[in-house]
């Protein structure tokens, strides 16, 4: 078991950066997410500790010792692929004892963990058969196996659940983290997916354009987003990010004014949670209008517009196009189940300010009390 | 199962068979009917004889074990550095890679009739002439096997070598255990092409090789033709021992063949 480090580490390939100036570390034991769109570097963050991709420069350790240029196989960690790389023309236990085969492992030794990561993942009656006849769940199991079995310093794993269907999805999240609580391994979970980094990681790191944005425990991330990118990236479905300005210490965004934080002047982007916003008779409020009305059973989710321009946070992957009269905006609400307005209604909202996030509109970092 | 198709190309299959028929007949003939004017279709009376001619006159038996060492050398040494030289060129980054590939390509483009005269000297200098040695050596690796086999490594998918590559194999490792094991069509491919390329040259044995115990099949049947005169009905039985391996052969692994050349690319 070992630290993983990334120290000012820069990968260049060609004329695009992928990474730039990292500097992290996944503390001893811990569950590391990288976090972001596809393109952001979390990919190559990964396979630069795996040593799949050299560093352009930076060091990056494992444990005390730097592996800048130590090969994949002397590292000793092992990887989780997003399509599991399981050998197709190996049995499922010789899958699984690949590894330990080829660091001569003494045959005794191969048996008993082969037989005992088998029973913890329930692969036990699979290990005569071939990867093509194993169901999706089950190759995910056994991708999962080859790397528990060699009980490396460190798992790396890029995107494991994304080739799996939402249900099993959620099935082996919890298997997972079941795993990581059990072992105590270090281990650095690259994903797109901002729910199961919420859910899996200790601390999550988002990245965009090759650059950290925010490192955090999910829930602080979630409460504090450091940037309008973070913002707009964590949280399903996405945070309201609107226009508004500053005047008198009082924020404007339409016809609710809420107080301003000390440092807002002028135009700020106002950010709130879709589950933040509440219903009132009177007061500092904007009308929703309702468009589309989602039940979910536990809660109910409402798309709506009000007066107002929409601020880009850039974390969107495709951009829908909503065909909006240039001086509304798209508003999105999520309410107790027992709320469930109809299409066309109108309702009256406000943002408690205690839940209001303010983002400086040209830096896009946020302003805090 | 019987498509329009089948109309177009029985009447050709019947033409490709004729030779092939006729080289068998006339290797049933006696002498005098292979010179028989309109040619008779069936021989009168099967010349088995022909054939124990043929072993018992010339040393055939020799020619055949000659063939067949130059040929399985020639198709392991293919397997074997072809595949080690096209993966280099798929997955080993090195300076040069691209340049060194597209020399190796181009010598496809040369005529085999231009250098073979630098061949000759090269083999002499190695004191391989009139040796089976002259036909192995030069014939070990190809830029057509490597060619062939980058193109098959590139399909396979690279996560299967990095998780190998992390599982702890080297180079040769992820070469052996990995990818040569997935590559069964390719190699087929490499082998069958290899095998019938090497059992069927003619003129690079020809330009190398004059002692009778050393020549290849393919040069002895030249043997039969003599300058006045020429057993036809001995040279066709000759032929019909030379071609059978290469038939059998074909027969199975044409599936291998087909596939190999329709679809180098295809995954394992």
């Amino acid at each position: 078991m070992a630290e993983v480090t990334w120290d000012h580490v820069t990968k260049q390939f060609d004329d695009v950066t992928a990474v730039q100036d990292l500097t992290l570390t996944a503390a001893d034991g811990e569950f590391l997410i990288l976090v972001g769109p596809s393109g952001c570097g979390k990919t190559t963050a990964l396979r630069m500790v795996a040593g799949l991709e050299q560093v352009t420069s930076g060091t990056i350790r494992i444990g005390d010792r730097v592996v800048n240029h130590v090969t994949p196989r002397d590292r000793d960690i092992a990887m989780v692929f997003q399509n599991y790389a399981l050998y197709p023309h190996m049995s499922v236990y010789k899958n699984l004892a690949f590894g330990l085969k080829e660091r001569k492992t003494p045959k005794v030794e191969i048996e008993r963990r082969v037989r005992e990561v088998g029973e913890t993942l329930g692969l036990t009656d699979l290990m005569k058969r071939r990867p093509a006849q194993l169901s999706g769940g089950q190759r995910q199991r056994v991708a999962m196996g080859r790397a528990l079995v060699r009980e490396p310093v460190a798992f790396l794993m890029d995107e494991p659940l994304s080739n799996l269907d939402a249900k099993l999805r959620v099935q082996m999240r919890a298997e997972l983290k079941r795993l990581h609580q059990s072992l105590g391994v270090t281990t650095v979970y690259v994903t797109h997916d901002q729910v199961e980094a919420m859910t899996l990681g200790d601390r999550i790191v988002v990245m965009a354009n090759g650059k950290v944005q925010q490192i955090g425990r999910p829930q602080d991330v979630y409460r504090a987003p450091a940037n309008l990118f973070v913002a707009g990236f964590i949280g399903s479905p996405p945070m309201n990010l609107v226009r508004a300005s500053v005047t008198d210490g009082q924020i404007q965004a339409g016809t609710m004014r809420i107080p301003a934080p000390a440092g807002a002047t002028g135009e700020v982007a106002l950010g709130f949670r879709p589950e933040d916003l509440e219903l009132v008779e009177e007061g500092s409020s904007f009308q929703l209008a309702v468009e589309v009305v989602e039940p979910l059973g536990h809660q109910v989710v409402v798309h709506g517009t009000t007066e107002g321009t929409l601020v880009d946070s850039g974390a969107q992957e495709e951009e829908i196009p909503i065909p909006l009269d240039g001086a509304r905006t798209p508003v999105t609400a999520v309410f107790p189940p027992d709320r469930e307005p109809v299409p066309g209604a109108s309702l009256r909202v406000t943002v408690p300010p205690e839940r209001a996030h303010i983002f400086d509109l040209r830096t896009g970092e946020a302003i805090r009390p | 199962m019987f498509s329009g198709w089948h109309l177009v190309l029985l009447p050709i299959a019947l033409v490709m068979l004729v030779p092939l028929v006729w080289m068998v007949v006339t290797s049933l003939q006696t002498l005098n009917e292979t010179r028989h004017y309109p040619p008779t279709l069936l021989p009168s009376s099967p010349q088995f004889k022909n054939y124990t001619d043929v072993l018992r006159d010339t040393p055939f038996d020799r020619w055949f074990i000659n063939t067949l060492v130059v040929t399985l050398a020639s198709v392991v040494g293919n397997l074997i550095f072809c595949s080690m030289a096209g993966y280099a060129f798929a997955r080993i980054k090195f300076f040069g890679r691209g340049f060194v590939f597209l020399l190796i390509l181009a010598t496809l483009m040369i005529p085999f009739q231009v250098t073979i005269i630098p061949s000759f000297l090269i083999v002499r200098k190695l004191g391989m002439i009139d040796t089976l040695g002259a036909l192995i050596v030069p014939n070990l690796v190809g830029a057509f096997g490597i060619f062939m086999l980058r193109q098959f490594f590139l399909s396979l998918p690279i996560e299967l070598e990095e998780a190998a590559r992390i599982d702890g194999a080297s180079r040769l490792g992820v070469l052996t255990k990995i990818v040569l094991p997935l590559s069964g069509p390719a190699l087929a491919t490499l082998a069958v092409i290899t095998f019938l390329w090497t059992w069927n040259d003619f003129l690079w044995p020809l330009v190398t090789i004059y002692s009778p115990q050393n020549m290849t099949l393919q040069l002895g049947l030249a043997t039969f033709q003599g300058a006045h005169q020429t057993s036809t009905n001995l040279l066709m039985a000759a032929n019909v021992m030379t071609v059978m391996p290469v038939l059998i052969i074909f027969f199975l692994a044409q599936r291998y063949f087909i596939r190999g050349i329709a679809t180098t690319g295809l995954k394992g």
